[in-house]
């Protein structure tokens, strides 16, 4: 079966600074695949890339098969797109901003109105659907918004940081649609993400850091590949613990939020050892399996930074 | 990037339903309702009886009042401002808001341009009109022929105007950009289209600004339409054949560039 989207050599620069310096990417239909990277890492780019709305420098692009700088037209009647900040008017309803999207992508009459509705109910807000989107909350507004992306039933849809300004009950809300989704209608799901916890529910994660995707896989592969143990400690001055510890063993260590990571292979055997030399400058040693996080420091050399800054790149 | 010749790109329903939307829109939010009409009428109010006493420009028929000579401007004002209202949301709207979906929709990108400046140019007829009312304040003989013919020219003013916001907007990366634009093009445009002043008496270059200032042919057109019943009073200003041929021209120059910029991709080189 060939792959919902084929990527190849992909390079885009903005004046003199890269946003993506090459990159390959093959996802498969029916995938839920999750971009994850810090902000400003490319993943704007690669998305507005794949959504016909910007033209990349170098590299070749197929969305569904198609060439987005030949065949716009043919990949926007099949694509379904939410973007981070909801595109609704929010002078409209819930069910005027739909009927507006259907009139875009030729849909009217009842076979819109059937459309309308069954949209509705997958996000759960038929009881919403004539409340002015301005009156709605920001978890709300992001279902309908994800209505209106799936409402002339497109084959993959691009989702631009799903739970982006989302409470957790929200989040969890929202993921049950796209679980329902995939399940139901069979839809690839490509989102960006800055949340480690929401790549971990991805069928395959690629981690987008300075515009390189350096690594891909399944969450729990991606974390397995680790084959290592991970001791946290937070100790009262972490650099001078950490330059000890560098001195007495070998492993790699790095300082993440004021915490000190050490990666090893048996974890048990040093904290044993850890805490025989240094009890009294610990403050807390705890041993975990490695995370998304472990993953991106060892691709990266870099802690994995949150901030919720600009959105560009 | 020649996006309209694909098969399968709408034209004809979303620019429908992007006209609608800007009527929807308009009819919920009151306060721009008034707004467009209220500032051109206090604007005309205070000028025209304030300078009626010690103005009278030359070349204009010594019978009229200033409230009177500035009345075919308050007019294009209240088009230039309803025009900007409906545009100014383009600028964020492209961004971080509503016509993101629309441009990853399989639309041709000039049913986007008409649609949406369609929109806007009705709603600024509409205030033109609520604003032509007044006229029967004022002593324009005018009949039931020329106050169709001014509305049917309105019209014409109103496409060029919007299509000139919506070919601002699109470039703006902020609305306090457009509002500069406004403040240092727009507006200087406005005063200089033989709306405070007619065209003769002013020092020769300023003349030329004034000719070659597309809307002083807007402002004219609308003396012809507005005195059709007594042409004689229209003062000396350009024909109505130029008017027309100018005006038309000006629409067609917006909406050209109106298309090109809509229709350039990002990063497209």
């Amino acid at each position: 079966m060939s792959p919902a989207i084929a990527v190849a050599g992909l390079r885009h620069r903005y004046g003199d600074r890269i946003a993506l310096d090459g990159i390959d990417l093959r996802i498969e239909k029916g995938e839920v695949y999750g971009m994850l990277g810090p902000n400003g890492g490319g993943k704007t780019t690669l998305f507005r890339i794949l959504a016909t709305l910007l033209e990349p420098t170098d590299g070749t692009v197929r969305v569904l098969e198609r060439d987005p700088l030949r065949d716009a037209a043919g990949i926007r009647a099949r694509i379904g797109v939410v973007f981070q900040h909801a595109s609704l008017d929010l002078k409209l309803t819930a069910s005027e901003n739909l009927r507006h999207q259907g009139h875009l992508y030729g849909l009217r009459g009842r076979f819109l109105q059937e459309r309308i509705e069954s949209v509705l109910r997958t996000v759960r807000l038929a009881d919403r659907r004539d409340d002015r989107t301005e009156d709605l909350s920001g978890g709300l507004r992001r279902r309908v918004d994800l209505a209106r992306g799936l409402l002339h039933g497109p084959e993959l849809l691009l989702f631009d940081e799903p739970s982006s300004g989302l409470d957790p009950l929200a989040r969890r809300a929202m993921w049950d649609d796209l679980r329902k989704l995939r399940g139901e209608r069979g839809v690839t799901v490509l989102l960006t993400t800055h949340f480690i916890e929401e790549a971990e529910r991805c069928d395959r994660v690629g981690i987008l850091d300075r515009g390189r995707l350096v690594a891909e896989g399944a969450p729990e592969a991606l974390k397995r590949s680790m084959n290592k143990d991970v001791l946290v400690i937070e100790a009262e001055d972490t650099e001078a613990l950490r330059a000890d510890i560098e001195a007495r063993v070998s492993a790699s260590t790095v300082v993440v939020d004021g915490t000190l990571r050490i990666e090893c292979e048996d974890g048990q055997a040093m904290m044993a050892s850890l805490y025989a030399g240094f009890r009294e400058r610990i403050s807390a040693i705890r041993l975990g399996r490695p995370t998304l996080e472990d993953v991106f420091i060892r691709e990266t050399g870099r802690p994995f930074a949150t901030g919720e800054g600009g959105n560009a790149g | 990037m020649p996006d309209d010749v694909r098969r399968g790109e709408g034209f004809f329903l979303p620019a429908a339903t992007l006209w609608r939307r800007e009527l929807v829109r308009f009819v919920r939010d009151r306060h721009r309702l008034l707004g467009a009409i209220l500032q051109p009428f206090v604007f005309w109010l205070l000028l025209g009886i304030g300078m009626s006493a010690s103005f009278a420009p030359a070349g204009m028929a010594s019978t009229m009042s200033y409230l009177e000579y500035i009345y075919p401007g308050a007019l294009l004002m209240v088009l230039l401002f309803t025009a900007i209202f409906s545009t100014i949301s383009v600028v964020e709207d492209r961004r971080e808001g509503f016509m993101q979906s629309v441009l990853v929709a399989p639309v041709s990108r000039s049913g986007v341009v008409i649609g949406k400046v369609l929109g806007g140019t009705t709603l600024a007829v509409l205030e033109g009109a609520v604003f032509l009312l007044f006229v029967f304040q004022l002593d324009i003989p005018v009949s039931p022929v020329s106050l169709v013919a001014t509305v049917a020219f309105l019209f014409l003013v109103g496409l060029a105007l919007t299509g000139l916001g919506f070919a601002i907007a699109w470039r703006m990366a902020s609305t306090a950009g457009f509002h500069a634009i406004m403040n240092l093009f727009l507006l200087p445009m406005w005063a200089l289209s033989g709306a405070l002043f007619p065209l003769s008496g002013v020092p020769e270059w300023l003349a030329w600004v004034m000719r070659i200032n597309p809307l002083t042919y807007g402002v004219a057109g609308v003396r012809h339409t507005l005195y059709l019943e007594a042409p004689e009073l229209t003062g000396r200003v350009p024909s109505p054949e130029a008017c027309l041929l100018v005006t038309c021209l000006f629409v067609l120059a917006t909406l050209s560039i109106s298309l090109g910029v809509i229709r350039r991709r990002e990063g497209a080189r």
